[in-house]
């Protein structure tokens, strides 16, 4: 079995990625598959930790991860859409009713 | 997975240095491209490549549900609401806050050294493996399991509530109440027939679009009399839209070859 620090590095430039992602892109969408790709990321990081520990927690809490995610795409898409249909844009400047 | 295809490389190895740069093209094509359908497609190819990491972690259960969670119902979704969401609509370029851009990539690139070091200093350098772990009860799927129904189940069953409260949640964001009542026929006939009354408007059915000799496309406008297009002849989306051809060119056409006509008889009366 290979080092899983390379796991591990992989894991946080990914995370870099999509957290560079989320702060440089005004369009909602991809600011929230941006969002998708550190969970992904993190995913990784606890997949080799499992590796690191030899127990297969870090798989567990993986899967639950993506059950999260999986709810947090299906609300977050539905607030997209319905920002969309009131203001007919998804960039996330636009949305400025708190704004004072 | 651990055969040796050369001396001290293992098949996770060459599975890691193969996968590990398509997936970092894939989120740099996230983060880079200006269509939003391209970047939905191009986090496909770091959500499959991070299956295969996943393959050669030995956690096959967690690569099938990248698969069929990750790319198969998360992005499908994206690529669903894309196509309702505004697929043309370019990202803007404008930054918004001052030097926003700068700070942004400053801070990943504080994110990314504190990560490093972060990773530098926790790890040894022992090659570790989860084979055992899988193993106890006859595999990864059963392993995990044994943890999700055992130690875990209080979070499985919030995870069941937290699932279920998500898909109402949607629902509710979603939908969207009728403001007013659905105009049916008998409505819509009676106010054609109330602005008949006060505004004298025609009650009977619009006029067709134009027909020339080069097109009768419904974007032309058919001709009044008096040579103007008539507005009602358009479909009003179109209109809304610019989607309306301009007549001028198609009745030029038609317009020469009459005076070509013409000019032949004159010649034959001469």
């Amino acid at each position: 079995m290979m080092n899983p620090e390379n796991y591990l590095i992989l894991a946080a430039i990914l995370f870099v990625i999509g957290a560079l992602g989320v702060m440089l892109r005004r369009n909602a969408l991809i600011a929230f598959l941006c969002v998708e790709l550190m969970l992904n990321a993190c995913n990784l990081a606890f997949v080799a930790g499992s590796h690191i520990t030899g127990t297969l927690d870090g798989q567990t809490t993986a899967f639950f991860v993506m059950v999260v995610a999986a709810a947090e795409v299906v609300v977050g898409l539905a607030i997209i859409v319905s920002i969309y249909k009131t203001r007919r844009s998804t960039s996330v400047d636009d949305a400025n009713l708190l704004k004072l | 997975m651990n055969t040796l295809l050369l001396p001290l490389v293992t098949g996770a190895e060459v599975t890691f240095w193969v996968v590990a740069p398509l997936t970092i093209l894939g989120a740099l094509g996230l983060v880079l491209s200006k269509r939003a359908v391209y970047a939905a497609l191009s986090v496909a190819v770091t959500m499959v490549g991070l299956a295969a990491l996943y393959a050669s972690l030995d956690a096959p259960f967690l690569a099938m549900v990248q698969i069929i969670v990750y790319t198969g119902a998360v992005l499908m979704m994206f690529l669903f609401v894309l196509m309702m969401v505004g697929i043309i609509t370019p990202d803007s370029t404008v930054e918004s806050l001052k030097g926003q851009r700068v700070m942004a990539i400053l801070g990943g690139i504080g994110i990314l050294a504190f990560l490093f070091f972060a990773i530098g200093g926790s790890l040894y350098n022992e090659p570790a493996t989860v084979t055992a772990a899988n193993e106890q009860f006859g595999g990864n799927v059963e392993g995990l399991a044994n943890l999700m129904f055992g130690r875990y189940v209080f979070v499985f069953e919030l995870s069941a509530a937290l699932l279920i409260v998500a898909a109402v949640g949607a629902m509710l964001l979603a939908h969207n109440e009728r403001v007013r009542e659905r105009k049916g026929q008998p409505e819509l006939a009676a106010d054609r027939m109330y602005a008949y009354k006060t505004k004298g408007e025609h009650p009977g059915s619009l006029p067709n679009s134009g027909v020339y000799a080069g097109s009768n496309a419904i974007g032309v406008g058919a001709l009044l009399p008096d040579g103007t297009v008539s507005e009602k002849s358009i479909s009003q989306t179109l209109a809304l839209r610019g989607a309306t051809i301009d007549p001028a060119p198609l009745t030029q056409v038609t317009g020469s070859t009459f005076a070509a006509i013409e000019a032949v008889r004159d010649e034959d009366e001469d």
